[in-house]
């Protein structure tokens, strides 16, 4: 067998290994967006009842706008972002475009004069920052595949924190969240939402004109309910987010694994291709060496 | 006779459905009895064990850990950030999760509260059956 043949057949072979990869990672990708879709409508009748709850005590109780987390400072000076990445890669531009929204936000806030403290999801944007040289406020890492609860609450409570503390003691004005919204299967884009300070009060109103809240009894009483339930609003719209971005990365992955398997496709016909053109130049010239001197032998 | 439907959902997931004669819940307040036909209600929880009285008459344990329920016209939403039925409850793990958390240096009164719930949810349930 010639040289150039060898070669050719090595990176068949070696393109395929890789191909096997690719389409195994498609594969998987593929089941876990199911399974990240089924946690996200899972949670979906917890987030109906306490926004509805929400919403409830809130029309109840007494000059809801002057509740500290409702409360919209007029001149923030800091603002806390959370920014959703994967701890993978191999998922195409999935985290690198949420950390492009992330700094496209960034540079709006910092536009208003306001100071962004990064929090950070995934080691994706954790080594993002720390290349960079920038400080994270906080950084959570190891759960993006497939977010619990807890986990949710854990950055809940951090931001939280971080909101409640006053200003000048490095506390924030303003929670961002930038996440990677999951419309379907095709389609996920990178989106901001501000968690803190909650506009919930719009809420009630167009609420109120649908379905009218029956008198509840409040237990403790309705401040009581609504300071217990507003930390819970922020975990839930954490959880919300991490689990869209589970299901966005999946599909993400699934996407670029299948493009990949294509392109190895693709290189392997090319390759198997010129494989047989050498192949086919190897042996004419063997029967052209072979006629040479069978002519050299007979003259 | 009218009954109750009572929902359970937990933030990751919808627990159970059903009808009941009376759930049996834990306010900041106290213990609050709700049977057919009670006034609205919305109450915040506190780490206990949730009792439900199924129409058939079989009583059933819910641990919950936060949240808050609500009863409007014989519908009862009950909303725990973590919920555990009682027969989902692995005793020898909760048991092992306590003396964890009473362990723990700076003892974690939530962790140790919420091993306890789970552990008198799952011993109350093996009692009655």
């Amino acid at each position: 067998m010639g040289a150039q043949l060898r070669v050719y057949r090595r990176r068949i072979r070696s393109v395929q290994a890789t191909k096997k990869i690719t389409k195994a990672m498609e594969l998987i990708a593929s089941s876990r967006i199911v399974k990240a879709q089924q946690r996200l409508n899972a949670s979906m009748p917890y987030l109906t009842l306490l926004n509805s709850a929400i919403s409830a005590a809130a029309s109840h109780a007494s000059d809801v706008s002057k509740h500290p987390l409702m409360a919209t400072s007029t001149n923030a000076t800091r603002a806390a972002v959370l920014i959703v990445t994967a701890d993978r890669g191999l998922a195409g531009a999935y985290s690198s475009n949420v950390i492009k929204e992330g700094e496209a936000l960034t540079r709006a806030l910092n536009e208003r004069g306001v100071q962004v403290v990064p929090y950070v999801v995934g080691r994706k944007g954790v080594g993002y920052y720390r290349f960079r040289g920038r400080v994270m406020a906080g950084e959570y890492v190891g759960f993006t595949d497939l977010p619990s609860y807890s986990n949710a609450k854990e950055i809940g409570e951090d931001l939280l924190d971080a909101f409640l503390k006053p200003t000048s003691e490095g506390g924030c004005d303003e929670i961002h969240i930038v996440y990677t919204y999951f419309t379907n299967m095709g389609s996920q884009e990178a989106r901001v939402r501000r968690v803190l300070p909650i506009e919930v009060v719009d809420e009630v109103v167009t609420k109120d004109s649908g379905m009218p809240f029956p008198l509840y009894e409040f237990e403790p009483g309705p401040e009581a309910v609504l300071d217990g339930l507003l930390p819970r609003y922020i975990d839930q719209t954490v959880y919300l987010a991490l689990l869209m971005a589970a299901a966005s990365e999946h599909a993400a992955r699934r996407r670029a694994m299948k493009s990949a398997t294509d392109n190895a496709e693709e290189l392997i016909r090319t390759l198997s291709r010129q494989a047989n053109q050498a192949r086919q130049g190897e042996i004419t010239q063997e029967i052209s060496e072979i006629v040479g001197g069978a002519d050299a032998l007979s003259a | 006779m009218a009954e109750l439907v009572v929902n359970v959902v937990s933030a990751e997931r919808a627990l159970w459905s059903g009808t009941a004669k009376s759930v049996v819940a834990k306010t900041p307040d106290g213990e609050i009895g709700i049977m057919p036909g009670h006034e609205p209600v919305l109450a915040l929880l506190v780490d206990s064990a949730l009792r439900i009285e199924e129409t058939d008459g079989t009583k059933m344990l819910v641990a919950v850990h936060g949240g808050f329920f609500s009863v409007d016209s014989n519908q009862v939403n009950v909303i725990a950030e973590i919920a555990e039925l009682a027969e989902d409850i692995d005793l020898d793990r909760a048991k092992a999760s306590l003396a964890a958390a009473q362990a723990a240096s700076d003892e974690d009164i939530s962790a140790v509260r919420r091993a306890e719930t789970r552990i008198t949810v799952a011993g109350t349930a093996s009692a009655l059956r």
